[in-house]
């Protein structure tokens, strides 16, 4: 394994052994047990209301893991000087900070993949066959986790926990929106405030492109260029907040 | 004879920190610093608090950035993937990931140095066992005491039987006995070769372990060299035991010596200066007096210590 490998999988463990994961996943898993409830008393619309829960679940509680442990990744290890005995060894910064990504995206892929076996568990019990549109789906969620992940690392790398938390939690936010940003020369009659949201729009990830729930919960088709698209996006995205935090951590002092 | 090659050059280091936010005002931690270390040397680097030395340990580790000057490792510049695979660093009051256990970390260390599986399990078990924690190898480190902290941070700095040691205040947190222990282990690591610089401020111990020391004081360099030669030109007295003291000698002798104390035939003098002494000597033996010891009486290095960085300004 390379050297960045070993920082993943030390991350790996480092999440895993944090009890608060548990206790996401754990209502995670509840939230999605208690859509049969709610499935139960909606008359004709049970699995779909299931599938829509369900979908919900994966991705608002791996965007709180996401956020919650990447926000501290790298700003928790030079608070506790843990960087100082690490950063000595023969790895460079950006080794650390690819490991350090790269160890939650496995963390996410571990809680996403015991979520959607819930998930499928449910459906399964309920009857219903499998169904590779849903899987999609949560291959979507995924890609949109690990570009939160990159942004709570960029954030991490800079500030402190709550501010990087605050900052991510806005972007996620503003991810969602950031269409509104492409046309507000339409709204606002001024040469400038169009520019600085147009180029807000392209800066901000655009979290739409990954949000597929209501074509697979329907059963419409996923095109596979849709899928090729969106995860190229995605990565390129990933690529673009890896090399930002990695140049502002190789500039910073370790005081 | 093997030829000394220089492990560590520092040429004009200088680091100076922001004060504030908002302030454009900078505090210089670290002023202009000159040194080498030579291969196989123990080189003590001391100060009061604030003098420089964490910086200067921080700089070599790459923690910091130098805002002037350059420093080489093994003839390779800080941050150098390959110098680092061949030196160790025990920073001060060491913090550990303390999910992981003692074993567990030192395995993890040892992965990024590249170990194979089983020389890293011989590696882990040997230093465990040389810093007395193989009984608490499988207790993870949210248990350890400061001291057993301190011991695994000293076994973390050796995974990779390094070429150069850094030590920052390796005798912290320890007991008298730990710190016995890590003595004879800087002892043992010299004796081996391997290059070791500590910072430090129990100057005993630096200067039970050092062949060279480096005073700094408020970022600047006081005085460096051998400790023998930095405490030669501080011998404080001369003292002189001597059988068969005549009362005549005695009373020619009172003019040159500090101090007489004659008890029966014998008597302990003491001179305040060599040229004192030289001149003493003489007269003694030709007026049948013996000779029973000469010690020359230095200071401590704490006293040295006191009086170079009491002064206020560095030399």
């Amino acid at each position: 394994m390379s050297r960045v490998g070993y920082i993943a999988f030390n991350t790996f463990k480092e999440t895993v052994r944090d009890k608060v994961l548990y206790n996401l996943v754990l209502f995670a898993l509840l939230m999605i047990g208690s859509s049969y409830v709610l499935g139960r008393i909606s008359v004709y619309q049970e699995v779909k209301i299931i599938k829509d829960l369900g979908l919900a679940a994966i991705s608002v509680f791996g965007m709180v893991i996401a956020i919650f442990i990447g926000i501290s990744l790298v700003s928790k290890e030079i608070e506790k000087r843990t960087l100082y005995s690490l950063l000595p060894k023969p790895i460079s910064r950006e080794q650390f900070i690819f490991g350090k990504y790269l160890g939650l995206c496995l963390t996410l892929l571990v809680n996403v993949a015991v979520m959607s076996t819930g998930f499928y568990l449910l459906l399964f019990m309920m009857g219903e066959p499998f169904e590779s549109g849903l899987f999609k789906a949560i291959g979507f969620i995924y890609v949109k986790l690990m570009v939160l992940v990159g942004v709570a690392i960029l954030f991490s790398t800079f500030t402190s926990p709550t501010l990087a938390g605050l900052f991510t939690g806005f972007i996620y936010v503003a991810g969602y929106y950031s269409s509104v940003l492409k046309n507000f020369d339409s709204i606002v009659e001024s040469d400038f405030v169009p520019r600085v949201t147009a180029a807000a729009y392209y800066l901000l990830p655009n979290f739409k492109n990954f949000d597929v729930k209501a074509q697979a919960v329907a059963g419409a088709p996923l095109p596979l260029s849709q899928i090729a698209w969106a995860t190229a996006y995605g990565l390129a995205y990933v690529a673009l907040v890896l090399v930002a935090s990695v140049w502002i951590f190789r500039g910073r002092n370790l005081k | 004879m093997k030829t000394q090659s220089t492990v560590i050059k520092v040429r004009d280091l200088t680091k100076d920190y922001d004060v504030g936010s908002f302030s454009r005002d900078k505090l210089r931690a670290l002023d202009h610093l000159e040194l080498a270390v030579e291969e196989g040397e123990t080189f003590g680097l001391i100060g009061p608090n604030g003098a420089g030395k964490t910086t200067t340990l921080k700089l070599l580790m790459g923690l910091i950035y130098p805002t002037a000057g350059v420093a080489t490792i093994l003839g390779k510049p800080i941050g150098d993937l390959e110098m680092k695979s061949r030196i160790g660093y025990l920073p001060e009051q060491p913090y550990f990931y303390d999910y992981l256990t003692g074993r567990e970390l030192l395995e993890y260390f040892g992965q990024l140095f590249g170990l194979g599986r089983s020389e890293r399990r011989t590696r882990v078990d040997e230093l465990l066992d040389k810093v007395g924690m193989t009984a608490s190898g499988d207790v993870p480190l949210r248990k350890y005491s400061k001291g057993m902290t301190q011991r695994l941070g000293i076994a973390q700095a050796l995974i990779n039987e390094p070429k150069v040691v850094f030590f920052d205040e390796p005798m912290s947190g320890l007991d008298p006995m730990g710190r016995r222990e890590m003595t004879l282990l800087i002892r043992e690591l010299r004796d081996s070769g391997v290059t070791v610089f500590f910072c430090s401020h129990i100057l005993p111990d630096v200067e039970r372990l050092c062949d060279r020391v480096a005073i700094l004081n408020r970022g600047k360099l006081v005085e460096m060299g051998p400790l023998d030669d930095i405490l030669k030109v501080s011998i404080r007295t001369i003292e002189v035991e001597i059988d068969n003291l005549s009362e005549a000698l005695a009373a020619e002798l009172r003019g040159k010596a500090r101090e007489i104390e004659k008890t029966g035939s014998r008597a302990r003098i003491v001179f305040a200066r060599q040229e004192d002494f030289d001149a003493a000597v003489g007269p003694l033996t030709s007026g049948g007096a013996r000779l029973v010891s000469v010690t020359p009486v230095k200071q401590s290095l704490e006293e040295h210590f006191v009086a170079e960085v009491s002064g206020g300004e560095p030399k």
